[in-house]
């Protein structure tokens, strides 16, 4: 056999990857050219984007505003520590009785089921509902923030949970350990890194959405910003994202800590 | 067999199996019809070949696999249907070590220890980490024992060698205060000189303390050198049972099929 019918009998072609691969590159294609983006369209955008950040500049350092401003913020992190806090602890169950591993198969069934529901919707949408339902204010806004917490946590915590070791598992079951006592020696320790790595993930994220879910009445900065926004006030604007930015960059240097520390 | 008799032959020996079947797709048996008895001390070897149901024996006898049809009988009960706490009244009272040592590598060894306690305390002691003082004292004295020290207790299980984690999974299994220890080949994942200790301590473990040892293991050499009775299983069968002098090439060809290896 000639060297070339070797390296096709170690790499046979895989041609059902290779149609996927060239359907979603014309698709791609064809999607761009219904998009209508031309020259005259960009050139435009750049102008009206420069106009924008002319009057943003220099940031609203004004007292009062500061004031409003420092409100809105504290409330957004109160939000997103309350959220983060009771979602996370209502995820804990919600992971466990969704890990097939773990779980007879009605229970995690009907855990996947409705953690599908809870991750349905955005937070916005989520966060519309119950401003309806408790009214204006930083309440809904938690009680959307929990939902999506437990969306995401629970998901992934569940993932984390089956792909534990069954064998140590095993072991602590053959000390005659009880349920309960399995999962706190057996199960626990295989999973708690990964589950405080999501926690500090999710309260960086419902941090960058607690800024969000006020835009809709949820509570928080997001009221004061979208005010300032409508009322063309960009350098106030500018002032609330410089803060938000700074408030994420310390949250994400925050959480690295916090990991290294569970490791 | 009479009730009365199975009784007598019960407390005679530690562990009595009658006409044990395994069947993980029906129809297709992995343990056909086991019968033995598991005198009250010293270390019995099984040896076979791999596939032959060694493992599906000795996890029956602890209930992590459910037998078909059969009775095990154990501390004055049939063990082979109990559920529930039940059954972990009875697990507990079974040490297990494993091929690969299955400590939980994120705990501490002394952790790993008292988990071999977790039978006897409730679940809050368990999650506050409040074992009683004697079990800690306890599993300071096993630490010991089986020759680690002190100084490993709060060291992480996955910082450990294979013959360390081995010392403490044999640790753990004492700990536990069994009545029987069974051991999944302990020594397969392990080098040559480690093994031969791992299997000194276990011979140790079985002749100061009382407590009788059932050990899966393939290496002829090793059952041999520390068992005082070895069976061999081909085929889902027992079909050697005796001394280690006993155990001649032609028993080893029945076993093992073929002599060309020998």
């Amino acid at each position: 056999m000639s060297a070339s019918t070797l390296a096709r009998a170690a790499f046979p072609p895989d041609w059902t990857k290779r149609f996927v691969w060239i359907g979603l590159a014309i698709y791609t294609v064809y999607a761009i050219s219904t998009l209508d983006i031309d020259g005259a369209r960009i050139a435009r955008g750049m102008a009206n984007a420069a106009r924008l950040f002319d009057r943003m500049f220099p940031p609203n350092l004004q007292p009062d505003k500061l004031e409003l401003i420092k409100d809105g913020m504290i409330e957004s992190i109160q939000i997103a520590i309350l959220a983060t806090f009771v979602g996370v602890l209502l995820s804990l169950p919600m992971g466990l009785a969704a890990a097939r591993n773990l779980a007879p198969p009605w229970v995690s069934w009907t855990a996947r089921a409705i953690i599908a529901v809870l991750r349905s919707f955005h937070p916005v949408i989520v966060a519309i509902l119950f401003v309806k339902a408790v009214g204006f204010g930083a309440l809904a806004g938690i009680l959307a923030l929990i939902v999506s917490t437990m969306g995401f946590v629970s998901k992934l915590f569940a993932e984390v949970v089956e792909e534990i070791s069954a064998k140590q598992v095993e072991a602590v079951r053959a000390t005659g350990a009880s349920f309960f006592a399995v999962l706190i020696f057996g199960v626990f320790p295989q999973v708690m890194a990964r589950f405080v790595g999501l926690t500090v993930y999710q309260f960086d994220s419902n941090l960058r959405n607690s800024t969000m879910v006020g835009i809709v009445g949820g509570g928080g900065i997001g009221a004061p910003l979208f005010t300032a926004y409508q009322r063309f006030d960009y350098d106030v604007v500018l002032t609330i994202l410089l803060i938000i930015i700074g408030l994420i960059m310390i949250a994400e240097f925050v959480s690295a800590r916090i990991r290294r520390i569970f490791q | 067999m009479t009730r009365s008799a199975l009784q007598t032959h019960a407390t005679a020996s530690v562990l009595g199996i009658r006409h044990l079947r395994k069947e993980y797709r029906a129809g297709v048996p992995v343990l056909k019809d086991i019968n033995l008895d598991i005198g009250a001390e010293g270390l019995t070897a099984i040896i076979g070949p791999s596939g032959t149901g060694k493992s599906t024996l000795i996890r029956c006898i602890n209930r992590l696999v459910d037998p078909t049809s059969g009775e095990i009988w154990f501390e004055g009960q049939d063990i082979a249907k109990v559920q529930g706490s039940g059954l972990r009244h009875i697990r507990r009272r079974i040490g297990m070590v494993f091929q690969e040592y299955n400590l939980v590598e994120r705990l501490s060894v002394m952790e790993n220890i008292l988990s071999g306690r977790l039978g006897y305390i409730p679940v809050w002691r368990a999650f506050l980490r409040k074992f009683p003082d004697a079990d800690i004292t306890r599993a300071f004295e096993l630490l010991d024992a089986v020759g680690l020290g002190a100084d490993f207790a709060t060291r992480r299980a996955d910082k450990l060698s294979g013959g360390q984690r081995q010392r403490v999974g044999i640790a753990r299994a004492i700990m536990q205060d069994p009545g029987l220890v069974l051991a999944d080949e302990p020594t397969s994942s392990l080098d040559p000189k480690t093994s031969v200790e791992i299997m000194e301590l276990m011979a140790e473990m079985s002749a100061r303390r009382g407590i009788p040892i059932v050990v899966n293991i393939h290496n002829v050499e090793l059952a041999k050198r520390f068992a005082h009775r070895v069976i061999g299983m081909t085929g889902g069968m027992v079909v050697y049972d005796g001394p280690p002098d006993g155990l001649g090439a032609h028993h080893l060809a029945e076993i093992y099929g073929g002599e060309d290896w020998q």
